[in-house]
């Protein structure tokens, strides 16, 4: 790579007679971006159009002399099985409901930072630990130790104010998934609006402040519509992240007690009953969704991504 | 004017203490289950499955000499050694494929960067399940299921993006004028890039490292599908206490911290730049 950009920087500072052709100058400078390029497409790009090729044709591996091309049976079945639309229902809930409240919780927080007090960074450092927490060790701590019915953590503080004994992954099951999420995504969401809030200009809140605003009127017309970008780009974010999650929904229920979301029910249908096409459907299905939720978050990130170029 | 920083500096004061407080309380309450996790793991099995809970029953490291296999069962080294193994070789790939290419969106931009930039992250944008069973039928056929090499492929096209995009934005930061004055001066290239980018740079690409250390260590769906008995990842090997077995808390605490603490270090390691490379670069 070193030999290939070497030359056109020469050439550029060479007179124009030893300048190689225009084509070749410019197939020099791509050269650098061609392995990473190549790369994604060859891992990423490919076996989703295999994806795509097998989603079209009604192939259970254990029967593989079957198999045939059936068109958009397999999306019929997606969309008209009860499980698998359940399970849609399920990801689009756990999805919108996670990001919300972590949002509102992470701006909560974020707000709380962004002033100073004795420790903060302490309580910054605190916060984020949930975050750093290996996804599968996360469900399992609040799986086996706060959630268990009979010595975890919940049930033993309730025990002290004299409260109910709940199962809660039985009780309340894409709660429990959710609530364990919420913990974990609250501090990514915080970082980000925490960010948002210190690339505030200061010198417009102390003018409005001189004016005699308020801290409300500050925070409603200053601080919130100055935050609306970061909190999309959270939102949306979270939400690319989130509607892939497998590892709570695996580790908490295994997909049971009506919790499996489209990735888990993806898995499910090619690792255990084998139904290739199915899982290639419904993988599609996933990936229509999150181009959805993507194309709004790309416009986001290429708004935010102007402004750092051009400022 | 210094009648209005009066009052402010007065609002901050009385309020402020409440509200510092405010924060305190939401970072024990955010914190108090990792705490639970440390403290139950160096409780005895029976000191670790009671209610009400016994905060203060005698520490004892049982539950790290059961994790690690000295009462018979499996042993989690081979699991940590292949993700230390996924994770390094992963990330240095990472680094191979994306800083040629950073460079070519930064310091000397091809034509349309832009779009090339908003490539990569779209891929990123495209769920793991996408192209998961395709992934598994050819490593079946080309017998590299359970093969590590396998996952550190993968992981590397999960974080190249991620990559490609930190580190574009660290390399815009080197000022472009002073790698003209260097060339004017007739530096080569690999000098100005060890003498004039890398210094500017290298904090970014520090911690794009770390991150991308972070997400190949904990990732598990391609792990279990991918692998089996020889290449198991950590996050694999944990899955094996998804269901109860008896009294086993302590175990599964030290398992989930001990699994947890690279991850913790190198997040707290990078933490400034975190967000930088958790939104892909799109916030500073």
């Amino acid at each position: 790579m070193t030999a290939t950009t070497t030359a056109p920087l020469a050439a550029d500072s060479a007179p124009a007679l030893r300048r190689p052709p225009a084509r070749l100058r410019a197939w020099a400078t791509r050269a650098p971006l061609l392995p990473a390029l190549v790369f994604m497409i060859v891992v990423t790009q490919l076996p989703f159009v295999a994806t795509l090729v097998i989603s079209f044709f009604d192939w259970n591996a254990l029967y593989p002399k079957a198999r045939r091309f059936t068109w958009f049976d397999n999306y019929q079945q997606v969309l008209t099985d009860a499980d698998l639309r359940h399970s849609v229902w399920v990801t689009v809930l756990l999805t919108a409901s996670v990001v919300v409240a972590s949002l509102v919780l992470g701006l909560a927080l974020a707000l709380l930072l962004d002033r100073k007090f004795k420790g903060r960074g302490v309580v910054r450092t605190l916060l984020i630990a949930p975050f750093l927490v290996v996804p599968v060790a996360a469900a399992l701590l609040w799986k086996h130790v706060l959630y268990n019915p009979e010595y975890g953590l919940l049930n033993g503080l309730l025990h002290y104010v004299g409260g109910p004994q709940p199962d809660w992954v039985s009780n309340t099951p894409l709660l429990a998934v959710e609530a364990s999420l919420v913990w974990q995504w609250t501090p990514f969401m915080m970082l980000i609006l925490l960010a948002g809030l210190q690339s505030r200009d200061q010198q417009q809140i102390e003018a409005a402040r001189v004016d005699g605003a308020s801290d409300w009127q500050i925070f409603r017309h200053l601080t919130l519509p100055h935050l609306r970008r970061y909190l999309e780009l959270g939102a949306l974010l979270g939400s690319i992240y989130i509607v892939q999650n497998f590892d709570a929904v695996f580790t908490l229920t295994s997909g049971g007690l009506g919790t499996a979301n489209l990735p888990y029910t993806v898995y499910q249908s090619f690792y255990q009953a084998h139904e290739n096409g199915l899982a290639s459907a419904a993988g599609v299905l996933v990936v229509i969704g999150s181009i959805v939720i993507a194309t709004f978050a790309l416009r986001v990130v290429s708004s935010l991504f102007r402004e750092e170029v051009s400022r | 004017m210094s009648s209005t920083t009066a009052t402010s500096a007065r609002r901050t004061g009385r309020s402020g203490l409440g509200l510092g407080l405010v924060a305190w309380l939401a970072g024990i309450v955010f914190f108090l289950p990792i705490a639970w996790m440390v403290l139950t793991s160096f409780h005895s099995e029976a000191d670790a499955a009671t209610n009400p809970p016994s905060f203060a029953a005698p520490l004892t490291l049982d539950g790290y000499r059961e994790f690690f296999g000295a009462a018979g069962g499996a042993s989690p080294w081979p699991a940590l050694i292949n993700s230390t193994v996924a994770s390094l070789a992963s990330t240095l790939f990472v680094l191979v494929l994306a800083l040629p290419a950073a460079y070519a969106l930064s310091i000397r931009p091809v034509k349309k960067w832009t779009d090339v930039l908003f490539f990569f992250l779209s891929t990123k944008m495209l769920p793991a399940v996408a192209g998961l069973l395709p992934l598994y039928l050819f490593a079946k056929n080309a017998g590299l299921l359970d093969n590590i090499w396998l996952l550190v492929v993968l992981y590397t096209s999960m974080n190249l993006p991620i990559a490609v995009w930190m580190m574009q934005s660290f390399l815009a930061e080197v000022p472009v004028a002073v790698i003209e004055a260097a060339r004017v001066d007739g530096a080569p290239l690999p000098v100005i890039l060890a003498r004039v980018v890398a210094p500017i740079a290298l904090p970014g690409i520090a911690a794009t490292s770390l991150i991308c250390f972070i997400f190949s260590w904990n990732e598990l769906l391609f792990a279990r599908v991918l692998t089996g008995v020889v290449a198991e990842t950590a996050p694999v090997f944990l899955t094996g206490f998804i269901t109860s077995q008896g009294l086993f808390l302590a175990k599964v605490c030290a398992a989930s911290l001990v699994v947890s603490l690279p991850v913790l270090a190198a997040g707290f390691a990078a933490q400034d730049k975190l967000v930088q490379g958790l939104s892909l670069g799109a916030v500073k």
